[in-house]
Formats: structure tokens, sequence, C-alpha cells
């Protein structure tokens, strides 16, 4: 034990005295809101150590959560990574899926609506090697009934027509390719010629007299003339008109959308064929809008 | 030279006995009157006796550890007697620190001529109030002024009536 010099032992006894009382007055003492002074020395004196534990274990926490924990978050995260490219992947596939089920929807619809016409549904599977042609493959074949020179379309308008059969495949020639050719008119005027690919995206209509009003937009029709399409489907609308000599330079623009075809119907008849297009065709189409407000038929 | 103010080696230093009872008669008187004279007399809530009876036993004892226990028991005394709103412990502290600075000053002066119990009555009363204000101000929190005109005439006349008080008490020694 620590031994207190003589002379200091009224100091300690002063000191111990005087904490006493002020202990003793703190105990009586009662402030404002604050209930007795005891308790708010008390709380005074504990406060900063309490703090200081608290941020002591807040540190701790902290440090274990952002520094130790993350190990496990780095898996997480990774992992979540992973779930996120899958579920990235999953709804790109369904956002496929959905938009298949609306090309099928438009095309059974199409089907129905033109339940006398005799035609197959077939996916496009393939398409031309090279530039030098527009041909697309599609997987059903001579097992399916498809024969050479059988029209293929889509609820949107022409495509082309069937050039190459195989038991289970055929391959079908695009309006843009050069060799192509449908018989085709303009809707309003109902003049008749033919409308041939030039290896574009775009169509030509070789033979309307310079005299003939043809107009910016105006729809392009089968004429039913080839004998391959029957009339009133849709072909395409004028994009361009240029006088030429002795017939106007006429571009269309195709209706269906050839560069990005994944179904089609192929029309699966060698005799002229007649659409039940009329009235009841618009309803049944609704993304087909070429066949859903087609043309009077019966004009000419 | 004065031999009031002569500083001397604590062992030269007188201590004085008193007669049995002495300080306790001396002490309660002091309660007593201190408490019952203002009833009566309005102006001598001025003096604070018990004050004065700690500094002068505390200089004539000239034992520190005495004098701050007697001014504790003094003070906690007076603090029973000054009702509910003097919290145990004001007077007390004050009282304490007055007994202890008294009877270490008493040790090393010799403090038996009335001019240096003029002073040092005067000092130790204005102290005594510096440390009731300091204890109301920080532990009570309640506002007090330092110093003031009344403060200075309190100690003149506590430090006048020390003088006669003190050769009255003076007579209370074992010789």
């Amino acid at each position: 034990m620590v031994a207190i010099p003589s002379r200091h032992k009224s100091l300690v006894l002063l000191a111990g005295i005087i904490v006493l009382q002020v202990l003793l007055l703190a105990v009586q003492i009662k402030r404002e809101s604050k209930g007795r002074l005891i308790r708010v020395w008390t709380v005074g004196a504990a406060s900063p150590f309490e703090r200081a534990g608290s941020y002591g274990f807040g540190w701790v926490r902290d440090t274990w959560r952002h520094y130790f924990a993350l190990q496990n978050t780095t898996k997480e995260n990774e992992q979540i990574r992973h779930e996120n490219d899958a579920l990235k992947l999953q709804i790109t596939q369904l956002q496929g899926k959905a938009a298949e089920a609306d090309r099928l929807a438009a095309l059974l619809n199409f089907r129905q609506s033109h339940a006398g016409v005799p035609m197959i549904a077939a996916r496009v599977i393939g398409a031309s090697a090279g530039a030098a042609s527009q041909t697309i493959q599609l997987d059903r074949g001579e097992r399916d009934g498809i024969r050479n020179n059988m029209g293929v379309i889509t609820p949107d308008g022409v495509v082309g027509k069937v050039v190459e059969t195989y038991p289970n495949a055929a391959r079908v020639l695009l309006l843009t390719d050069k060799e192509s050719g449908v018989g085709a008119m303009l809707a309003d005027s109902r003049t008749q010629s033919p409308v041939g690919g030039q290896g574009e995206p775009l169509l030509v209509m070789k033979y309307v007299p310079n005299d003939d009003t043809v107009n910016l937009g105006e729809r392009v029709i089968t004429s039913g003339m080839d004998r391959i399409f029957p009339r009133d489907l849709p072909v395409g609308t004028v994009a361009e008109i240029k006088s030429g000599n002795p017939f106007k330079q006429i571009r269309i623009k195709p209706a269906a959308n050839l560069e990005r075809l994944e179904e089609v119907l192929v029309l699966l008849s060698l005799r002229p064929l007649e659409m039940k297009n009329e009235e009841n065709t618009g309803d049944a189409q609704p993304h087909a809008p070429g066949a859903a407000n087609p043309p009077p038929a019966a004009k000419r | 030279m004065n031999d009031a103010f002569d500083i001397r080696g604590e062992s030269h230093i007188e201590v004085h006995k008193f007669r049995a009872g002495a300080i306790l008669i001396a002490t309660l008187l002091a309660l007593v009157i201190q408490a019952a004279f203002p009833v009566h007399f309005s102006k001598a809530a001025i003096l604070d006796l018990p004050l004065l009876v700690t500094i002068y036993f505390g200089l004539s004892r000239r034992n520190p550890s005495t004098g701050l226990l007697l001014g504790m028991v003094i003070g906690l005394l007076q603090d029973s007697l000054s009702g509910p709103t003097v919290p145990l412990g004001l007077y007390g502290i004050a009282k304490t620190i007055i007994g202890y600075l008294a009877s270490s000053i008493g040790a090393r002066l010799d403090t038996e001529h009335p001019a240096a119990r003029f002073a040092l009555t005067a000092a130790f009363f204005v102290a005594h109030q510096g440390l009731i204000v300091l204890t109301r101000r920080i532990l009570l929190a309640q506002p007090e002024p330092w110093f003031n005109v009344h403060l200075f005439v309190a100690a003149f006349v506590n430090a006048f009536i020390a003088v006669f008080l003190f050769l009255l008490l003076d007579r209370l020694r074992r010789n």
C-alpha cells in the first residue's frame, strides 16, 4: 500500500471530505427536467465511455461488415452477377418467344381468315450464302407438299416464290432478288405492272406509262396475273417516282419485312387462288396493315 | 517587528488548547445565534458567526485536519439549519476549505494580533462567499453574482466583529 506523507494527509482528507460533500449535494439537487444532479453527473461521466464503447463496437462491427464480410460479399456478388446474366438471357429468350408468339398468332389469324386457301406455315432456317442472290431456306419441303413456284407470303405481304424443294426443306427466291418478279398493280389506279427486284431493299415497278397518275405511298397489290399469287395481296408501297422514257421509274418498299423473316406461309397450290381477304380480314389481322385494309377487289 | 505577521517554523508555533466542550458549546451557540438573531434584527443577517468560529478555531488549533473537520461539521450544521433551499454541503464545502486554509495559515503565521485577525477574517469571508458562489454556479446551476459592494461591506463588518469575538473566545483557552 502506498504510504501518504504526513504533511499531505490533511490535503487528502480535505479532498475526500470535499468529494463526499459534493456527492451529498449531487444526491439532493434535482435539476429541472434532468432529474437529480447525481444522476446527471453519473450519466455525464458515463456518457463518454458509453460513446467511446459504442464507437468502438461500431468500428469493429463496420470493419467486420465492410472488410471481413466482404469475402462473402464478393462471392455473393459473383453469384448474383451470374444469376443476373442468366436472368438477362432468360428475359431475352422470353422476349424472343413473345415476339415469336405474336408473329405466330398473326400467321394463325391470317391462316384462319383464309381458311379456303391451302397454305402451310414454315420456319425460316437459313438465308443465301452470298450477296449475289436473295433467298431464304425453309424447314419444310416436298414431304409437306411444297413444290417449285409456290408462292410464299406473310400476313404483311408477298415474300417470294419457291425455287428449290427438298424432302424436308425448300429455298425461296425473295422479291428483292434480280431474278424475282410478281404480277402487281397500283391499288388506286388499278394500273397493272410486274414488280421485280434489283438486289436492293427496294423493288421496281417497271411498266407504268408516264401519263398514269401515281402517288407516293400508294399501295401496290398482287394482280393474280402471274398465276402464283392470288389477287390483292400486299406487295408494297410506292416510295419513289421518277419520270422515264417511256415508263415511269417507280420504286416500291416491300410490304413484308424481307430482311427479318422468321416464319412464312407457303401457298400450297399451283392454281390461281382467290383470297377471301375482304372486310373480315381487317379485324383478324392487326399486324398485317396491307391486308387489314385491302383495296376493293372487283373494281376493274 | 510586528509579531503578528512573523513567519515562523511550524515547531515554534504555539498550539492552543481549549477547555472541555468549549469548541462544541461555541459552535452550537454560534449556530443558534446565527439562526435566531436575524429573526429579531434583520441587519444581523449580515453576520456569519459559524464562519467566524471556524476561522477562529482553525487559526488557534493550527491543525489542518482538525480545522477542515470542524469546518465541515459547522458547515453541515449550518446547512441543516438553513432550510430546504440550502442543500446539505453548500456551506459544508466552503467551511471545510476555509477551516483547512485557516489552520494551514495559522500554522505559519502568528495570528494573535487584532489587525491580523481582521485582515485574515475579511479575506476568509470573501473567499468563503466566493466558494459558495462557485458551488452554486457550478454544481447547482444557480446564477449568483461573484462580488458586489454588499460582500465587501459584510466582509468588513464580520472582520470587525471577529476582532472582538476572537478576544472573547480567547478566554476559552486553557492556560
